[in-house]
């Protein structure tokens, strides 16, 4: 006889994409390759770090960068910087996941590089659920778009290990708490790493640096033990 | 965008289940969302009906249990919903907070027609 019953499942609806996110998380710890996944809304200067970063520290670390977009215009941008870029093309949707990301891989030298850059896609709301198995989610908020940003999209802040606030030369210009902008975070995400930046001037990116620095001496590390 | 993939990775999640209990049918999959989980609406079950047509789970109505993000005060120990946040805890004044409820986003339970030996009502 045919019944009606409920199975439980209690299953994050994410695990397929969490599963996905581990392998290459595995990919890149044999590697020993220190990758960070930056996720900003449109125009909160993702581009504008990804460039001042590979400038300062393409001498020192062989870098690569991953970019998920439409159109291949940052790519090119950051292509002119000398170093591997590959696109992601995600035809109009919202985020990366890491079926995309894993899409990408066999294209990566992981061998060759110490320091994987993955530029999202320009979205507050969408990337913050998908993880892409690098070993940081960075979030970069800019001044211009106002203090209150934690009280309004709080998956995104709750999830970066690291928080950037860029385009800090404005704070002159406008009415932006930062001590409240950091309390909103701090509820979700006590003790978040924090630095406040212009990419324009530079002001703060050496402590920014020293943080990628320090993260890639240590991945690295970890390998040449096992070895 | 975003709820298409996030329909096809609940569907494989919940065709998983019911294929492993021998069902016939899914009819309701029953998703618990916490304020600070990624964004769902109405939309998904839209895509629902795009991705599951010609499976078992079709028919399936999606019901939401929607939970709202919390925090708790670690000055007084409050609980007090984060849209009440300002910066502060709204009944000492302050800042140490942090969140204690409203991260879900699983697939609790799906309920199923199939062969079996007993009468299991799922109101039970």
């Amino acid at each position: 006889m045919t019944t009606t019953r409920k199975i439980n499942v209690e299953e994050k609806i994410l695990s397929a994409n969490d599963r996905i996110a581990q392998d290459i998380r595995q990919q890149l710890a044999d590697a020993g390759v220190f990758a960070i996944n930056i996720m900003a809304s449109p125009g909160a200067g993702k581009t504008s770090l990804i460039l001042r970063t590979v400038e300062a520290l393409k001498g020192e670390m062989r870098i690569a960068a991953v970019d998920g977009d439409v159109v291949p215009v940052d790519v090119e941008k950051i292509a002119t910087q000398g170093i591997q870029v590959e696109l992601i093309n995600t035809g109009g949707n919202c985020h990366l996941d890491a079926n995309m990301m894993a899409s990408v891989m066999p294209r990566l030298d992981l061998s060759g590089i110490d320091l994987l850059i993955v530029e999202n896609i320009g979205n507050l709301i969408c990337p913050a659920g998908f993880d892409l198995g690098t070993d940081a989610r960075i979030v970069i908020a800019s001044v211009p778009e106002g203090d209150d940003k934690p009280y309004k999209y709080p998956a995104m802040y709750k999830g970066a290990d690291v928080l950037l606030l860029n385009k800090i030369d404005y704070l002159s210009l406008q009415d932006f708490d930062v001590e409240y902008f950091r309390r909103g975070v701090e509820a979700l995400n006590e003790g978040v790493t924090f630095f406040p930046v212009s990419c324009r001037t530079g002001e703060g990116l050496d402590a920014w640096f020293d943080w990628l620095r320090q993260r890639v001496r240590e991945k690295r590390a970890t390998v040449a033990q096992a070895k | 965008m975003h709820e298409l993939g996030i329909a096809e990775q609940l569907l494989s999640l919940t065709l998983r289940h019911a294929e492993d209990a021998g069902a016939e049918a899914v009819t309701r999959l029953n998703i618990v969302v916490g304020e600070f989980s990624s964004i769902v609406d109405s939309s998904l079950q839209f895509y629902w009906g795009m991705i599951a047509e010609g499976t078992i789970a079709e028919q399936a109505e999606l019901h939401f249990t929607y939970i709202p993000g919390k925090l708790r005060c670690e000055g007084c120990g409050v609980e007090f919903l984060f849209r009440e946040f300002d910066g502060a805890c709204p009944s000492c004044g302050s800042v140490r907070v942090h969140m204690s409820d409203g991260d879900q986003f699983q697939l609790e339970s799906i309920e199923i027609k199939g062969p079996g030996d007993h009468d299991d009502n799922p109101e039970d």
